[in-house]
């Protein structure tokens, strides 16, 4: 009788833990589930607010009239909302310093992943990533107090923030994700490629530009694409040596970034002005959606055809 | 099954725990509230008085609120320097008691109901790099200056550089006090923009060949740059009151018309523009208004 008792008892106890258990797995299950939709619930919700927020004053100003006018004078008695000077600023900051730091950031890839010993690399490699760690205002503080009166003296200008500025600090800014996706780019080409090329009687340069590279091609212009989104939504670095004022870019003029036209108003923005940062803020949107799907194209014919 | 009681029993007494700090709690908080009525007849108030705009107030509603709080210990008062535009902005929305302006209302925001008071009267200085000879410049000089119609200091009496025009960027009070005073709206040439007082004064005081503008309470007693006189006034607490310095604008409090601050708000309002607080106004490098 009691050995019965004990039995049921012992089986209702398995039973009950088996159901805590699903419980529990069901329960567990939620959360990652919710976790997820918290991910793309933000990503979601910062869209549509940008579009929503975005869209009233391209309306009252008329997409062509926001789009290329020329002058930007948001708090000019019959206010002008141009935002050419904006986009052209960032259009060439984001090219100059694409120009001068992809060949630096390539070679240092290819510096690390075929040329440097193993530990010499490891010893660069930390100081690679830190300098990716590094915070932009960091990087516009040594602009603004070397770089900038440095601009001055070489070229002799009444002042040194401009265009030129944010260029080079972009420059350097934008190194770590090139180094980086690219290295890992050079070091997944088979070396069969390489032994092959080295057989046939190629230097070892010749191998690094004719084989090396082409084949890591998509690699690399995805950590190039990378480098990019990184120098198009950076502000805070920028907005400290660039000048901000909203002229049409020439090389030492000082110039406005899509990205510090909004932090720059912002705080005393009013009306119509802060409804037109928001304006700047959705195209400013846009571009990093058009480069993130790019970024996404390139990689995936990366996985596909890098083999 | 013991197992299963027991983790009810558990969970019971979890549950009448948070209910019984729950009521707890609500019981300390009659009692404070009472005890905080009662006070409140002994002559002390609590509550927190939000305050939201200007940065250039800065200084100024730091000193009244320090002094405030001190003799009021049960009230806070906040300070949010989001700008001139957020916080006229905040009083209409009703996010804050009182908003800070460093300009005097527009019509269109009155006609919302905005109220102004002003509390204090602030000087624009006109600050040029130590190493410039200039000493005094016209107020059409410093527009020309502005403008970019003066290019050369040589024009002006200084050493033969070209002129780099230091200013704020658009929609600060600063900035908006500075050229509607000079009368050179939406056509200075700014070399730089900067987004705070403190970045202009540092770049004038690192270029030989800059100008810019800043609040006299912000350069008052800076020695890294040099503030020039206008037509021969240089600005001081005297020449701001008596209307001889002319680049000057005011500290205004705003409210919304049929709004009643809360009592330690309005406590705080008549504080701030009565004489008691001069000194406090005067310490923080404004010129205090009333009598």
């Amino acid at each position: 009788m009691k050995a019965k008792q004990n039995e049921k008892n012992t089986s209702r106890w398995r039973q009950l833990r088996r159901s805590l258990r699903a419980a529990s797995e069901r329960v567990m299950n939620l959360l990652f589930f919710l976790c997820g939709i918290l991910a793309i619930g933000c990503v979601a919700l910062i869209s549509v607010y940008m579009v929503i927020s975005g869209l009233p004053a391209i309306r009252e100003i008329g997409l062509t009239d926001f789009l290329f006018g020329q002058v930007w004078a948001s708090t000019a008695k019959e206010p002008q909302f141009g935002i050419l000077p904006f986009i052209l600023t960032s259009v060439w900051g984001t090219v100059g310093a694409t120009v001068i730091g992809v060949p630096i950031g390539l070679m240092t890839a290819v510096f690390l992943s075929k040329i440097a010993s193993r530990r010499l690399a490891d010893k660069i490699r930390p100081a690679i990533d830190l300098l990716a760690g590094i915070p932009s205002v960091v990087y516009g503080l040594i602009g603004v107090s070397v770089l900038v009166p440095a601009i001055a003296a070489f070229f002799d200008l009444p002042k040194g923030t401009s265009l030129f500025a944010a260029i080079l600090v972009l420059s350097v800014m934008i190194l770590p994700s090139i180094i980086s996706v690219s290295e890992t780019a050079l070091t997944a080409v088979p070396p069969e490629y390489e032994e092959a090329s080295l057989a046939l009687g190629a230097t070892r340069i010749e191998t690094i530009f004719k084989v090396s590279i082409p084949a890591a091609k998509s690699g690399i212009a995805a950590g190039v694409v990378l480098g990019i989104g990184r120098a198009v939504g950076e502000a805070m670095a920028v907005m400290m040596v660039a000048g901000n004022v909203a002229n049409m870019p020439t090389l030492f003029g000082s110039v406005t970034f899509l990205t510090t036209a909004i932090s720059k108003e912002m705080s005393y923005s009013s009306g119509l002005q802060r409804q037109a940062l928001f304006s700047i803020a959705l195209i400013l949107f846009l571009f990093i959606m058009l480069i993130n799907i790019l970024l996404n194209v390139l990689l995936k014919k990366n996985t596909k055809g890098g083999r | 099954m013991k197992k299963l009681i027991s983790l009810v029993l558990a969970l019971t007494c979890a549950a009448a725990l948070l209910v019984g700090c729950g009521s707890d709690s609500s019981s300390a908080a009659g009692g404070s509230s009472a005890a905080g009525g009662s006070s409140a007849a002994a002559g002390s108030l609590s509550g927190t008085v939000g305050t939201n705009g200007s940065t250039s107030m800065e200084s100024v509603i730091g000193g009244l609120s320090e002094a405030f709080m001190s003799e009021n210990s049960g009230v806070t008062v906040s300070y949010d320097p989001t700008g001139s535009g957020t916080g006229i902005q905040a009083v209409l929305d009703g996010t804050t008691d009182i908003g800070l302006s460093s300009r005097a209302l527009k019509d269109e925001e009155k006609s919302e109901g905005l109220v102004e008071t002003t509390v204090a009267l602030d000087g624009i200085a006109i600050i040029v790099n130590k190493d410039n000879p200039v000493e005094n410049l016209s107020l059409e000089q410093i527009a020309g200056l502005a403008t970019g119609e003066i290019t050369n200091w040589s024009e002006v009496g200084g050493s033969d550089a070209e002129v780099v025009m230091e200013g704020r960027e658009a929609g600060s009070g600063t900035r908006d006090g500075f050229e509607s005073i000079v009368g050179v709206e939406d056509a200075c040439k700014y070399a730089n923009e900067s987004t705070s007082t403190g970045a202009v004064i540092a770049n004038v005081s690192s270029n030989a060949n800059a100008i810019g503008y800043a609040s006299l309470s912000a350069v008052e007693n800076d020695d890294t740059v040099k503030i020039v006189t206008v037509d021969g006034v240089a600005p001081s607490e005297e020449t701001v009151l008596d209307g001889s310095y002319q680049i000057q604008r005011p500290f205004v409090f705003v409210t919304k018309e049929g709004v009643t601050l809360s009592e330690a708000a309005q406590a705080f309002f008549d504080f701030a523009t009565s004489a008691d607080a001069n000194e406090i106004i005067r310490g923080a490098g404004a010129v205090p208004v009333a009598e």
